[in-house]
């Protein structure tokens, strides 16, 4: 049954990053330029959305299909590691795109994306194997 | 009746308003949340490592995969999306971005922007993403390298950190997204003007 869900939520997934352009590589570059307010507003807008849906879950205790309560497990705060790992994936960020938009891409007929997906996923296992020389 | 179709059509095929377009992004955290689970892409790669065997060899990858099928459905999902996303109601014009972007791809990187939609759709530069150019092939294996190995490192992506864990309240997930920026801003503004310009 979760396979089913997810499937289609990641349907209406691709359908908004497709529709709100928030896939483009354009768009991505003129962020960083900071010449339109376009993905500062998507995020921010999710964002703000995002927090009171989180909070009125907790709040009003909603259980989930499961019949939990909504929880979020905090990850362990070390600075170094966030900012030196989130610069690394910013360079792939404003050089290609993120993980989501790889899929709707792929999605679009951009057969290279499916270099690109596989090329992350060895990105990832080069993390496990050099893990433990990495500040945590 | 026809006419009517042809509207809604028309309606729904334009670009989605940003505000709408984030709404619709909190809104699928919302349903995730419901249906059990914390919204995140770039744990997909983690999976399909596993999935090819990796965890016989490295104990991190040594998944209990039945669990984490649903998010191979949810990225099977989302190329379905992109499908329908550019098939049936694709724009019928070019991503309208800023003119000062343009000017700026043309006269730095020399990449013209496409005028209409049989130019291109404005997704990605299709003139250096694609598959018989050695360039782009070089810079779209390095950009996913840097994407799977920065995501796993920080613990997630944009759809983790950015929606999921700012929802939260997060301040990892803030640091995190700082961190985006500043990867994201020396990419474009130092890195990129040397390989394009």
């Amino acid at each position: 049954m979760k396979i089913i869900r997810f499937f289609l939520i990641g349907i209406i997934f691709g359908i908004v990053m497709s529709k709100s352009e928030a896939i483009s590589w354009y768009r991505t570059h003129e962020m960083f330029r900071f010449e339109s307010i376009h993905m500062y507003g998507i995020i921010g807008t999710a964002v703000i959305f995002g927090i009171i849906f989180m909070w009125a879950m907790k709040k009003l205790k909603i259980k989930t299909l499961d019949g939990e309560y909504v929880t979020y497990v905090p990850k362990k705060f070390h600075l170094p590691r966030h900012l030196i790992a989130g610069t690394i994936f910013g360079l792939g960020w404003a050089l290609v795109a993120c993980p989501g938009p790889m899929y709707v891409l792929l999605g679009h007929g951009f057969w290279i994306f499916a270099l690109v997906i596989l090329s992350a996923t060895f990105g990832t296992y080069l993390y496990a194997i050099v893990r433990h020389k990495l500040p945590h | 009746m026809n006419f009517l179709n042809l509207t809604i059509m028309d309606l729904i095929s334009q670009p989605w308003h940003w505000a709408f377009s984030g709404f619709v992004i909190a809104f699928i955290l919302l349903i995730s949340t419901w249906a059990g689970k914390s919204f995140g892409v770039s744990s997909s790669y983690k999976v399909m490592c596993s999935m090819a065997g990796a965890g016989k060899r490295i104990p991190f990858f040594d998944l209990n995969l039945k669990e984490e099928y649903w998010r191979i459905a949810f990225v099977v999902g989302a190329i379905v999306g992109g499908i329908i996303g550019s098939q049936v109601i694709g724009s019928p014009e070019p991503v309208d971005i800023s003119q000062a972007t343009i000017n700026h791809l043309v006269n730095d990187f020399n990449m013209p922007y496409p005028e209409n939609i049989s130019e291109g759709t404005g997704f990605i530069p299709e003139d250096l993403y694609n598959l018989t150019n050695p360039k782009g092939l070089f810079l779209a294996i390095l950009g996913g390298l840097f994407v799977g190995f920065g995501a796993r490192y920080g613990e997630g992506c944009t759809s983790g950190h950015a929606i999921t864990g700012l929802s939260h309240l997060q301040k990892p997930s803030l640091f995190t997204v700082i961190g985006f920026f500043i990867g994201g801003l020396i990419m474009t503004h130092l890195i990129l003007p040397l390989i394009l310009g």
